[in-house]
């Protein structure tokens, strides 16, 4: 035979689903077909009715909070009488208090511009689609870079004394060195789990830990003058 | 024999009426309930099904759904704030005072309003963590995960812009720092903050452009890209589960041919 057929001609025995459906399958692919097969539910009324049950049960508990605790209102806004401290909405907390420590361009434009762009190239970033553990492969290689950078970074915390943001930089290190010498076998739950987490699992968590940190110093301990201050402490 | 409010609510859909408005009729079969959802210039946005697993409270912690929530709440309670309020200077701080002491229901409005927009931020911020540990962001969602995170901007921008609106200490000093940021930009910061502020410092021009962009335009940018987002979801393949992606598939496929031929 001069060329032989690229296909091989089959039936499907299942005439329920496809009657009289005569199948061709090429050479060197599965003859298995992998339908999505999972259970689908209909959006509507299952889904949307699931939705509006919990919109509707945020929404009790909104009112409730709105019921019990009134917004804050202050005195009229008096642009000679400035409030000590003056603090700016809680979400932005984090920055104000990144501005105690570094100068405005640094804190208030360089840190949240640079926040922005790391979040929109995450998913274009290549690292993240593996999602190997970090030290599964090249081993050595990753470790050195892991220290440098982890030491780097600390260094320079240390030196303009941030020790808000470096506590928990210490924290998430030790837990990556931790990650390190852990292995995917390992008899502990929580080792394997930490084994397996991927450079951008790293990344993401230090950041929303350094986020949450910041965010709470600057909105419960922060007093006159941006001075530490206990909760307990408000007059 | 007494009907049912089910049968009702099916006779309304069967009306001349209903069907001239909503297009879709009457019915419980698969396909009437499929065409609930696509014939609907709202609904059309999702898919008309949803893979069960992914309504399990774990998948995604209803945090999309409920940061939509949310927002609804914000536009039901902002309206409404909009009647008794005036966006000029000293007139805002007398307007929000009159909404705690002399408005009917005013002072619940406004704790709804405040408490549901620190809610909202909240919630965006732990929605994106959440698609984040999930790596709910792969392709092809990618440019779904970057209108979220315009999105989340958007939501800054919108409580940012309302926390002006009182016109009272907290307000006024709150602002006072955040546009001081803004003046730290090199080179043209300070252009910035003007063009931000409409002066030097916080004034009745601030308060108006906040008002305008809070009212106005933050609002219809942010229905824009949430509408976007919706649909991208259905585009992009429905909700992330990651046995149901094709990757996956392939890889499994890939693996029990392995594992049939080494059976052999």
């Amino acid at each position: 035979m001069a060329d032989s057929k690229d296909f091989t001609a089959g039936i499907d025995s299942n005439a329920k689903k496809s009657p009289r459906r005569i199948v061709f399958i090429t050479r060197r692919t599965s003859a298995q077909v992998k339908a999505d097969t999972e259970n689908q539910i209909q959006t509507f009324p299952e889904v949307l009715f699931r939705a509006a049950v919990a919109i509707q049960m945020l929404a009790i508990a909104l009112v409730w909070v709105a019921l019990v605790f009134n917004a804050p209102l202050e005195g009229l806004a008096d642009p000679s009488h400035t409030p000590n401290p003056a603090k700016a909405p809680w979400y932005f907390l984090g920055l104000q208090e990144m501005l105690h420590y570094f100068p405005p361009v640094v804190a208030g434009v360089l840190v949240p511009g640079l926040v922005v762009m790391a979040l929109i190239v995450i998913p274009y970033f290549k690292v993240n689609i593996e999602a190997d553990g970090l030290f599964l492969k090249h081993r050595q290689q990753r470790l050195r870079i892991f220290y440098l950078v982890a030491i780097a970074l600390s260094v320079f915390l240390l030196f303009f004394k941030v020790y808000a943001a470096l506590v928990p930089t210490l924290i998430m290190a030790g837990m990556m060195l931790l990650a390190a010498q852990s292995s995917p076998q390992s008899p502990s739950a929580f080792r394997r789990y930490l084994a397996a987490r991927p450079l951008s699992y790293w990344v993401m968590t230090w950041f929303l830990f350094e986020l949450v940190v910041l965010t709470a110093i600057g909105t419960f301990f922060r007093g006159p003058g941006w001075s530490w201050i206990w909760p307990w402490q408000w007059s | 024999m007494a009907k049912t409010v089910d049968q009702y609510f099916d006779d309304l859909r069967g009306t001349r009426v209903w069907r001239s408005i909503f297009r879709s009729g009457t019915g419980s079969s698969t396909l009437k309930r499929a065409l609930a959802i696509q014939q609907n210039v709202f609904l059309h946005l999702f898919s008309t099904k949803v893979r069960t697993r992914m309504l399990g409270f774990s998948a995604t912690w209803y945090l999309g759904t409920l940061t939509l929530g949310t927002f609804l709440i914000l536009v039901a309670t902002g309206i409404p704030l909009m009647l008794y309020y005036h966006p000029s200077a000293p007139q805002a701080y007398a307007d929000t005072k009159d909404l705690q002491f002399v408005v009917s229901s005013g002072l619940f409005l406004r704790n709804l309003h405040r408490w549901s927009a620190h809610c909202m931020v909240f919630l965006v911020f732990a929605h994106m963590f959440k698609v984040f540990y999930r790596g709910a962001y792969r392709a092809p969602r990618e440019f779904n995960w970057v209108i979220g995170v315009i999105l989340l901007l958007m939501t800054l921008l919108l409580s940012y812009t309302g926390y002006l609106l009182p016109w009272d200490q907290l307000a006024y000093w709150a602002i006072t720092v955040g546009s001081n940021i803004a003046s730290a930009v090199p080179l043209m910061g300070n252009k910035i903050r003007f063009l931000m502020l409409g002066g030097n410092a916080v004034n009745a021009n601030a308060l108006l452009r906040f008002y305008v962009l809070h009212c106005m335009i933050l609002p219809l940018t942010a229905m824009f890209f949430v509408a976007i987002h919706f649909w991208r979801i259905r585009k992009d393949g429905g909700l992330y589960s990651h046995a149901s992606e094709p990757a996956t598939l392939r890889a499994n496929a890939a693996s029990s041919d392995t594992t049939a031929k080494e059976a052999q």
